[in-house]
């Protein structure tokens, strides 16, 4: 399944992938992929490991580039715009489309600063202006009231769930259009990762959000349509509710109800 | 290609695997009890057997339990496993089913109550379309049975499509025990009865077309009742 849009009703996507393939040196390690990802809604990744969902999570924002000796193919469009390109700052496309990781990397500074940081080095020197961004983006990932009274303490002595909602606040913090998660919650007791998932639904209000999660109960949970990635392919794209009933592809129902090879 | 998963493919949980195998023994159990009381309720009444109409009320009761059984073991699968897809089509397709067969095994028993009341009376009449109808809806639960442990669409479809045969049936006996009691109210307590009987056999033959529609959901994904109500009655 190269273009897997299985006629899905969005006549505008916000994020358009045909033909993505990645190469780590000779070795394809996934695609051609084609999708969809509707805008202001949750797409999941699903497959198991080296199925090649995290390598295709981290091409939508022009991560894998960092990483030597990988290579992409084919065309991703933000909103239309292509977003590989010569003459396209891939900075300027992470601002558009942020990440949040799978162990919460916090810097080691104070809880503020960790949400500044990204407004900072975008060139905002306006202390106001960066306070109230800085409440909004904690504000929005629901980790406001927490800690509005010590702001100015390490963000270190955060518990964990804590620590990934600063992360996210800091992602949102430059105010991004599209929110790339790597299994945000997989490194969570069920509480905080309830936390997080009750984020990642109000966050779909304003944003789009891409996650990855090995969790299918997750996918199940948060996300309103899913893709089930397998050896490297988009195996089937689907509704997560049509995709968890009634999947298409013997795959996809092998994986989802526990049939493995 | 979800019947080649059910059947080729067994779950790396093999523990998993085997509380849906068990789910499944059960609701056959139910099924092939539920068909033994149809069978001996039919015979009981052909015969005018009145012993054998109190052992088919007796054997309701193993159905009863059954019912509990398969539906405690359903929660516990729902529970601990969080089914998809297939399983959990199948799961929902059995705690439906099960509800199917008690009711089955509660109108063999209502068949068993007249017949004992008819016992007690001389026979109105020689029966001619009664047991051709009580073979009718034997045949749709087995073969609806059949379909589901085969998950087989077609057969399924076949059970659904004989109801009408079933009903074409019921109209002829009431007409025929209407003009029994226009002859004679001295038949009306007897034909009552029958009717009754033939009401409950009609009744198992829809318990019967709602297996065969659980079995297309379960294969298919695809809720085909109420189709021509609701429309959109193309199976595809």
């Amino acid at each position: 399944m190269t273009i897997a849009t299985n006629g899905k009703p969005d006549p505008t996507p916000k994020l358009v992938v045909r033909g993505l393939t990645v190469f780590y040196g000779e070795k394809k390690a996934v695609g051609p992929v084609g999708l969809d990802i509707v805008g202001q809604h949750v797409t999941a990744l699903i497959g198991p490991s080296g199925c090649g969902k995290s390598t295709f999570l981290r091409s939508l924002n022009r991560m894998n580039e960092l990483i030597p000796g990988c290579r992409v193919e084919g065309e991703v469009r933000l909103d239309g715009d292509p977003i590989y390109g010569p003459g396209i700052d891939p900075v300027a496309i992470r601002r558009r489309i942020g990440m949040v990781f799978q162990r919460s990397n916090p810097f080691p500074k104070s809880i503020k600063e960790n949400v500044a940081y990204g407004l900072r080095i975008g060139g905002i020197k306006d202390d106001r202006e960066i306070s109230s961004r800085v409440e909004r983006a904690l504000t929005q990932s629901a980790l406001w009231e927490e800690v509005k009274d010590r702001l100015d303490e390490s963000a270190m002595g955060l518990s964990g769930g804590q620590q990934q909602r600063l992360c996210i606040a800091r992602a949102l913090a430059v105010e991004p259009e599209v929110l790339l998660m790597d299994e945000p919650a997989s490194a969570l007791d069920p509480i905080a990762t309830a936390h997080i998932e009750e984020l990642i639904n109000e966050l779909s209000a304003e944003y789009t959000v891409v996650i990855v999660t090995h969790n299918m109960q997750q996918a199940a949970r948060v996300a309103d349509y899913t893709a089930f990635f397998y050896l490297g392919e988009l195996v089937e794209f689907d509704r997560t509710d049509v995709l968890f009933t009634k999947p298409n592809d013997s795959r996809t129902e092998d994986y989802i109800t526990g049939r493995f090879g | 290609m979800i019947r080649a998963s059910q059947q080729a493919r067994a779950h790396t949980n093999r523990e998993y695997e085997g509380e849906l195998r068990r789910v499944r023994e059960q609701l056959l159990l139910m099924g092939a009890k539920a068909e033994e009381i149809i069978h001996g309720s039919i015979r009981a009444l052909t015969e005018r057997d009145s012993v054998l109409a109190e052992q088919m009320i007796a054997a309701d009761r193993k159905i009863n339990q059954l019912e509990m059984e398969v539906d405690e073991l359903c929660m516990q699968v729902l529970a601990r496993r969080q089914p998809v897809a297939s399983d959990l089509r199948f799961l929902t397709t059995a705690l439906k089913l099960v509800t199917d067969l008690e009711r089955i095994g509660d109108l063999g028993v209502n068949m068993c109550e007249r017949v004992l009341e008819l016992n007690g009376e001389p026979p109105l009449k020689p029966y001619v379309d009664m047991p051709n109808m009580a073979r009718e809806v034997q045949e749709m639960l087995h073969e609806g049975l059949d379909a589901f442990v085969a998950a087989d669409v077609e057969k399924a479809q076949r059970v659904i499509a004989r109801d009408k045969n079933v009903d074409a049936y019921y109209t002829q006996v009431f007409r025929e025990l209407l003009t029994y009691m226009m002859e004679d109210p001295r038949n009306i307590f007897r034909a009552t009865r029958l009717q009754s009987i033939a009401k409950y056999l009609e009744r198992i033959g829809d318990h019967a077309t709602n297996l065969g529609e659980l079995v297309v959901f379960m294969v298919k994904g695809k809720d085909i009742r109420h189709a021509g109500k609701l429309g959109d009655d193309k199976i595809t």
